[in-house]
């Protein structure tokens, strides 16, 4: 980690700097803090009663419920998925490994409306499911399937690194000492892969939490029931309620930031260990 | 000698079960994965293009060739031409600053980089509402002198500008940081000027990574969704792009057109995947090579 020494031979810092801080004030930062200064014209009361009327408070407790549930899916099979692409060998490996990123490439609007083709009452899956019983398309499982299909690479591509780093000899040396392969796996490799899961579910918790895209076409959008936060802050829009819209979005951004804070907690102590 | 005794004496072959799981289990869980990825990934993948041809060839091309269509792919193309150039000039400024030199502030300097990533598309796209909006700071003093920001082609490039600002950045600090920076500062001390020294020596080391950065960058400009539908209007045929063509057909019972421009967004997210593989391979194969060019004990 010793790579960036201090060097005053090579030229242009303060142009790349100062160009870097300058379009990163014009594009991210003077917008972004029109959110804040716009609330500020709201007074507080008027505020928290925007924030917690009982629509916004189902949206917030289906965002961040479905978010969560999402994420932890995610951290599970994240996890299996990794693992068989790291240790196993079976045919057609590459292309699923490949396959993986899809979520990352696919436009979120696309996915949105192949996953409401495919868990529809007439398609594909939904066809299957729906006569035990199983609604997913217009329902909050569909929110929940949507939101796992975008979080998903964040999981898999967090965790794939570290088990790809994790020296055999430990798995061995615990084996050649009696222990049952359960116990090499709960005393070694999950302790050393932690760390990463923990990373990888919190990033796609905070991706699931904005998404707007996958969501609106499979939920059905009915308000109490499967609208989530970000299609509100859309809704209040087209009300022209900037004002509601942007008090709504302040705490989606407070949110936000806490986790990028969080995840960013999280990796400067995976750095440490 | 030695060969001869160890071929009697052969060592007891390394047991392969002692560091794996039982065959049962092995297949159980590639199967349990294999599960996973297919009815998330796959299967909806798959029914994005069954879907656009379900009517035929000649239905599929014709949703393309709608001049609503065309106008939308065009918008989309525009779009990405102008925030893809800018953020990747933002990209290489911004990790030049920042690997290349020591300063108070840096880490700060990398979360705000990050920020974009943390925002919903949604916020990404009223921040510019707020701003250029009829009830916006700059709203009143637009509308006077007839410029149109918000609900026009300006705000969709500037939404998009906001989503993938972090792209190109972000895959080039990681690479530039690892890299450090003794072949530059051997460059200047040979006497190459700094734009010399950039264009021959740093950009060579960093381009499969600067293409990674690219190609990501420009399939999220073409596929936003969210940040976009808040800043567009909606007026067909002038400000949709082509995720925004998607929900209008889509919204109209149209699924064969909406399937048919989504596959074309689809198969952009297919070629995406597989650039981002032989840009890995090539980083690969660099990585492989390097101890034929320079001794080992060089490398970091």
């Amino acid at each position: 980690m010793s790579s960036s020494q201090k060097s005053n031979v090579l030229p242009g810092f303060g142009l790349s700097l100062g160009f870097t801080i300058f379009y990163l004030s014009l594009v991210v930062l003077i917008p972004l803090s029109a959110v804040f200064i716009k609330t500020a014209t709201l007074s507080w009361a008027e505020f928290w009663e925007t924030v917690t009327t009982p629509r916004v408070i189902q949206s917030y407790k289906l965002s961040f419920g479905a978010s969560a549930l999402s994420a932890l899916i995610n951290g599970l099979f994240g996890f299996i998925v990794s693992w068989v692409l790291v240790r196993y060998r079976f045919p057609g490996k590459k292309i699923i490994d490949a396959i993986v990123d899809l979520p990352f490439a696919l436009p979120t609007a696309v996915a949105g409306i192949a996953l409401t083709a495919v868990y529809s009452k007439n398609g594909w899956i939904g066809s299957l499911i729906e006569p035990l019983g199983i609604k997913v398309a217009f329902t909050r499982l569909g929110v929940l399937l949507a939101l796992t299909f975008i979080g998903l690479p964040f999981v898999v591509r967090t965790i794939q690194p570290v088990l790809e780093d994790l020296e055999i000899e430990f798995e061995e040396a615990a084996a050649s000492l009696g222990a049952s392969r359960w116990q090499t796996i709960r005393k070694i490799i999950f302790p050393a892969v932690f760390p990463a899961l923990l990373t990888g579910v919190a990033m796609s918790f905070a991706r699931a939490l904005g998404e707007y895209g996958s969501v609106v076409f499979i939920s059905g959008n009915m308000p109490m029931k499967t609208e989530i936060t970000p299609l509100l802050i859309i809704t209040k829009l087209e009300q022209y309620d900037t004002a509601g819209a942007t008090a709504i979005a302040v705490v989606m951004l407070v949110s936000s930031f806490s986790l990028l804070l969080l995840i960013n907690l999280l990796q400067a102590w995976r750095a440490r260990r | 000698m030695a060969g001869t005794i160890s071929h009697f004496h052969k060592p007891p072959e390394r047991k392969q079960i002692s560091v794996g799981e039982p065959r049962a289990v092995r297949w159980l869980l590639i199967a349990i994965a294999l599960l996973f990825l297919g009815l998330v990934l796959v299967v909806p993948l798959v029914a994005v293009f069954t879907e656009a041809l379900r009517k035929g060839w000649v239905a599929y091309g014709q949703a393309l060739i709608e001049p609503d269509a065309l106008s939308a792919i065009r918008l989309t193309l525009i779009a990405a031409s102008i925030a893809v150039p800018l953020n990747l000039i933002f990209g290489l400024s911004a990790s030049w600053a920042i690997t290349k030199f020591q300063f108070r502030g840096k880490n700060l300097l990398l979360t705000l980089i990050d920020l974009p990533f943390a925002v919903s598309p949604v916020i990404s796209g009223l921040i510019y509402v707020l701003m250029f909006g009829m009830q916006g700071w700059l709203g009143p003093w637009l509308q006077e002198h007839d410029i149109k920001i918000v609900f026009a082609v300006p705000g969709i490039v500037l939404a998009t500008l906001f989503v993938t600002f972090p792209f190109v950045a972000r895959e080039l600090i990681p690479l530039m940081q690892a890299q450090g920076s003794d072949e530059e500062e051997s460059a200047i001390v040979l006497g190459a000027s700094g734009w010399q020294t950039f264009r021959k020596v740093t950009l060579p080391n960093i381009k499969w990574g600067l293409l990674y950065g690219i190609i990501l960058c420009n399939a999220r400009a073409m596929g936003e969704f969210g940040a976009v539908s808040v800043v567009s209007g909606h007026i067909r045929g002038l400000t949709n792009t082509m995720p925004l063509h998607v929900e209008i057909l889509y919204n109209e019972y149209n699924f064969v057109a909406a399937f048919a421009v989504a596959s074309l967004l689809a198969l952009l997210a297919l070629l995406t995947l597989v650039l981002k593989n032989i840009v890995e391979w090539q980083t690969n194969r660099n990585l492989h090579s390097e101890p034929l060019i320079e001794p080992p004990e060089n490398r970091p």
